[in-house]
């Protein structure tokens, strides 16, 4: 869900500040000093690695995997004994194993998404940003444009397109939130573009694109690393709104959103079913929410 | 202020055009379509179908014929719900959906208000503390997940208030999605406000409005109250976006006969028709309701109406 | 003359996180009505500070004490509610930076009629009247026009008129303008002075004119009060000091006051910097940067004593102060 780090105004106001002052890594670098020196992001920052390290580790540990259908325990309660610590659904299928299931396709999804966003983010911004003029009007403006209308409405027509496919659907999401990065990437170039190096190249004969991925590209490690880590709990979100509303990961993929939707009308019988979810879901973005925050106080320029 | 409201109308315009052309053309290019259902259909009596619905004319001649068609209130018909045209179900779910959120967008946005103001007024006293921790839980935590504890506790539980369901005049059904509805919202204003009116307070014109001896009340009232909405105000129109995003989980949560259901639908049926009119629809209220808050926000700030 | 506000033993101090620092020690003067006083000092030598507590504007972690008697009210201590009824009405206050000091939402109109209707009781009408008779008065063109204006369709020195007449409309009897032409270009420095001038003597005003600038105070200020480390160390009528400085930093202040009479003269900077209030040093706070200390400066603090009939100063050192000598 756009917005919830509310990252468009922060990241805008740091590609502001990379624009103006080209030296974007101390820029950046100092960010990160000061988000290390923030406690709460430092130790959500550790929950989640250990978080992601456990879905993506945990199932070889478990005795359950989670597709797999125990008979004799069909909605069962947590049982430490038989090994469902956090009890089964109405299928017999262990609850943790499916739960870390389904961690593992919200991460992929947001990952998937993210990379695209950054990859289309940066191709257009550096194509605005070099060329420059009406072009880079334009295509700002189109931008904007894009910025005011509402994000969900897209993301359904994405799903009419890609409806059965959870990946390419989330490819699609990608495809929507580049917004952010373009900006970003379109002030980075016109700064470096008027730099002697630049017209050095240009009169050498090297083409926009050479120019763009020598001397622009290598300058966005910071900005990218920010931009997705405010970008990944945003498609987490999505992903499992879209998912209890039927229209993200269906059966027999599973996510975290489509186990919280199965677990919600069950949830006075069996809460675990609801619980175990949630937990990991709410765990996730209360980290993430942390990280972001610390990163708007390091990136804010009034404080330094 | 009317130019600059007349110069704001104009340029929504090409925006509304912009998506439609967009909505339809991706929507129409994608593979796939309303009728690969379970069963193939015979060949002749799916050509039969197509023809009904023009799907057998030039995607450019099917877009003309849409636009048209919209420019007159007609939005085709609904490819799955036969009976149906999409107009129609615009016309069940839209008056619905529009209440709930305008009822949401109004308590949330002045309940906000409210708590960011006293937070404000309050800084780093207790009910500054109490306002920041109360307001990350609705940011952080989905609206689905939250609309199911409130279900939980307040319905099943508690049976306080019915769990779901609605037929007008039954008020107290909406309480709970009114409520889930409004509490993101609410908890974003109130962070904005509760910012934007600690630096108002800080400001230099405030201190000037002091050393008049104008007494804390009208500071507040005429000095603060202005400057401080502004970063609020420029926030409601992506609030509203937010506020529709959230109607789709609220209407399926408590079931409730909203827009959002057939929308929903029609998205995992491929529906063209009712996806696209909605879509449209939303798009045009959104805009609509943006245009309002800028010339708000012009109003607020007299520096904008001047560009 | 009388006089219109008496200080007397002004303290005031900042709480910090863990520590407490005073940004003004006993500060003791009188204002007699109509007088200009000019308080001069470097920044952080304590001359804002001493004066927005007198008028209840210090910063949430600071606190004035003593007394500042306008009439027989004691400003220092009074509620915020109580403050209300002499702030604006008869001691009110002129800022830095016009720029920031009217409120960008509000036309100028409502700014300042806003003051009539608190304290006069005036009804819209008649403020508005009031309102653009003053900004007449204070050489605003077209004041009817610019009284429905907003704050930024005004250029920086008509907006430190419009301060100007904002903090006159009620004919206050003192009026504190802090480094009120600092921010403006030079050439409308000296018409807002003369302003400052004609106004405040039409109206029978004192004026405390916060300054760092010597130049500012010369041909204005009757009196003058030069501030150190939070206190002051030498006031006196303003020719007095100028001509004939007793305090070493009297002196180098005016050293460092670029001169257009003398051309040939080098331009003089006070060596080493501005004291932090945090870490005052011992004895007298202006021993590490002044040319002519000895023992005593180091140990102890030089009270302010008097020096002839109409000035006084704080320091130790008695004799001739011959800047040539020992530059």
């Amino acid at each position: 869900m756009a917005g919830i780090t509310g990252k468009d105004a922060t990241l805008t106001a740091y590609a502001d500040a990379l624009a103006a002052a080209p030296k974007g890594r101390s820029l950046t670098q100092d960010a990160l000093r000061r988000l290390s020196r923030n406690k709460a992001a430092l130790v959500s920052i550790f929950v989640l690695a250990a978080l992601v390290l456990f879905a993506l580790a945990g199932p070889y540990f478990l005795p359950w995997t989670y597709d797999k259908i125990d008979w004799s325990a069909i909605r069962k309660p947590p049982d430490w004994v038989k090994g469902h610590y956090f009890g089964t659904d109405q299928n017999g299928r262990d609850m943790l194993a499916r739960t870390l299931q389904g961690t593992q396709m919200s991460l992929l999804v947001a990952t998937v998404a993210t990379v695209v966003s950054v990859v289309i983010g940066i191709i257009y911004g550096a194509i605005a940003g070099y060329f420059g003029g009406k072009i880079d009007a334009v295509m700002m403006r189109f931008v904007d444009i894009m910025y005011a209308l509402p994000y969900i409405l897209f993301v359904i027509i994405l799903v009419v397109i890609f409806g059965r496919s959870p990946v390419l659907l989330f490819v699609g999401i990608g495809c929507l939130e580049w917004l952010t990065m373009a900006r970003i990437v379109r002030g980075q170039t016109l700064s470096i573009k008027q730099r002697e190096f630049v017209e050095a190249a240009r009169a050498g004969g090297a083409g926009p694109f050479a120019i763009i991925f020598r001397h622009v590209v290598p300058n966005l490690t910071g900005p990218v690393v920010i931009y997705a880590t405010l970008t990944v709990p945003e498609i987490i979100l999505t992903e499992s709104f879209l998912s209890y509303l039927g229209l993200g990961v269906q059966e027999p993929q599973t996510s975290l959103g489509t186990l919280i939707s199965f677990g919600a009308p069950v949830a006075e019988a069996l809460p675990w079913m609801l619980f175990t979810p949630a937990a990991f879901l709410v765990v996730m973005l209360v980290c993430l929410s942390y990280i972001g925050d610390g990163l708007r106080d390091a990136l804010d320029p009034k404080d330094r | 202020m009317l130019g600059y409201a007349l110069r704001r109308v104009l340029t929504a315009i090409p925006i509304v055009l912009l998506t439609i052309t967009v909505c339809f053309f991706i929507l129409r290019l994608a593979p796939g379509g309303p009728f690969d259902g379970e069963r193939a259909l015979p060949p002749d009596q799916l050509r039969n179908i197509r023809a009904y619905y023009h799907l057998d004319e030039p995607l450019v001649m099917q877009f003309f014929r849409y636009v048209a068609g919209v420019a007159q209130g007609n939005f085709g018909p609904s490819m799955v719900m036969k009976d149906f045209t999409v107009a129609r179900l615009i016309g069940i779910g839209l008056p619905f959906t529009l209440m709930l959120g305008f009822t949401a967008f109004i308590v949330g946005t002045v309940a906000g208000l409210v708590a960011g103001a006293i937070a404000a007024v309050n800084q780093n006293r207790w009910p500054d503390y109490l306002l920041v921790f109360v307001v990350l839980i609705p940011i952080i935590i989905p609206n689905f997940l939250m609309a199911n504890v409130v279900q939980l506790v307040f319905g099943v539980y508690l049976h306080w208030l019915p769990v779901g369901g609605y037929t007008p005049g039954a008020w107290l059904n909406l309480v709970l999605p009114v409520l889930i509805l409004a509490m993101p919202h609410g908890a974003r204003v109130a962070r904005l406000t509760r910012g934007s009116m600690i630096e108002v307070l800080g400001t230099n014109y405030i201190r000037t409005a002091r050393s008049k001896g104008l007494g804390a009340r009208l500071i507040l009232a005429r000095h603060a109250i202005k400057p401080a909405l502004i970063p609020v105000v420029s926030y409601l129109g992506p609030g509203l976006s937010y506020l529709l995003t959230g109607s789709l989980v609220v209407e399926q949560v408590f079931a409730l006969p909203g827009i959002g259901k057939y929308f929903i639908t029609a998205a995992l049926n491929r529906d063209y028709g009712v996806v696209l009119g909605t879509t449209i629809l939303y798009v045009f209220i959104i805009l609509a309701l943006n245009l309002i808050v800028d010339v708000v926000y012009a109003w607020l700030d007299p520096k904008v109406r001047f560009r | 003359m009388a006089d219109v506000l008496v200080v007397d033993d002004l303290d005031v101090t900042f709480q910090l996180h863990n520590s407490e620092v005073k940004a003004v020690s006993d500060l003791d003067f009188a204002l007699a009505e109509g007088e200009t006083l000019a308080v001069v000092g470097e920044s952080g030598s304590g001359k804002s500070q001493a004066f927005l507590s007198i008028m209840g504007l210090l910063a949430k972690n600071g606190k004035g004490s003593g007394r500042a008697m306008l009439g027989d009210t004691n400003l220092i201590g009074l509620s915020p509610g109580e403050l209300d009824r002499y702030r604006g009405k008869d001691i009110a206050m002129i800022f830095q930076d016009p720029m920031t000091s009217l409120n960008p939402a509000l036309r100028i109109r409502t700014q300042l009629g806003e003051v009539l209707v608190r304290h006069q009781g005036y009804d819209r009408e008649r403020a508005n009247r009031a309102v653009i008779e003053m900004l007449e008065r204070v050489g605003i063109p077209e004041p009817v026009k610019r009284a429905s204006a907003y704050p930024h369709e005004l250029s920086g020195g008509m907006r430190q008129r419009v301060m100007i007449a904002m903090a006159l409309l009620c004919r206050p009897k003192v009026l504190i303008a802090d480094e009120p032409t600092t921010a403006l270009d030079v050439t409308v420095q000296a018409q807002m002075l003369d302003l400052f001038k004609t106004l405040t003597n039409d109206f029978g005003t004192a004026l405390v004119l916060i300054t760092h600038d010597l130049g500012v105070v010369a041909g204005v200020a009757d009196r003058m009060m030069v501030m150190y480390g939070g206190r002051c160390i030498e006031k006196g009528p303003t020719d007095t000091l100028f001509y004939d400085p007793r305090h070493p930093y009297t002196l180098g202040l005016l050293h460092s006051t670029p001169n257009v009479d003398k051309r040939a003269a080098r331009l003089d900077p006070i060596q080493g910097l501005p004291p932090s209030l945090e870490h005052l040093p011992r004895g007298c706070a202006f021993h590490p940067r002044c040319a002519f200390r000895f023992d005593r400066c180091f140990e102890e603090r030089p009270p302010l004593l008097p020096v002839e009939d109409v000035r006084e100063k704080a320091c130790w050192y008695q004799g001739e102060l011959n800047y040539e000598e020992v530059a």
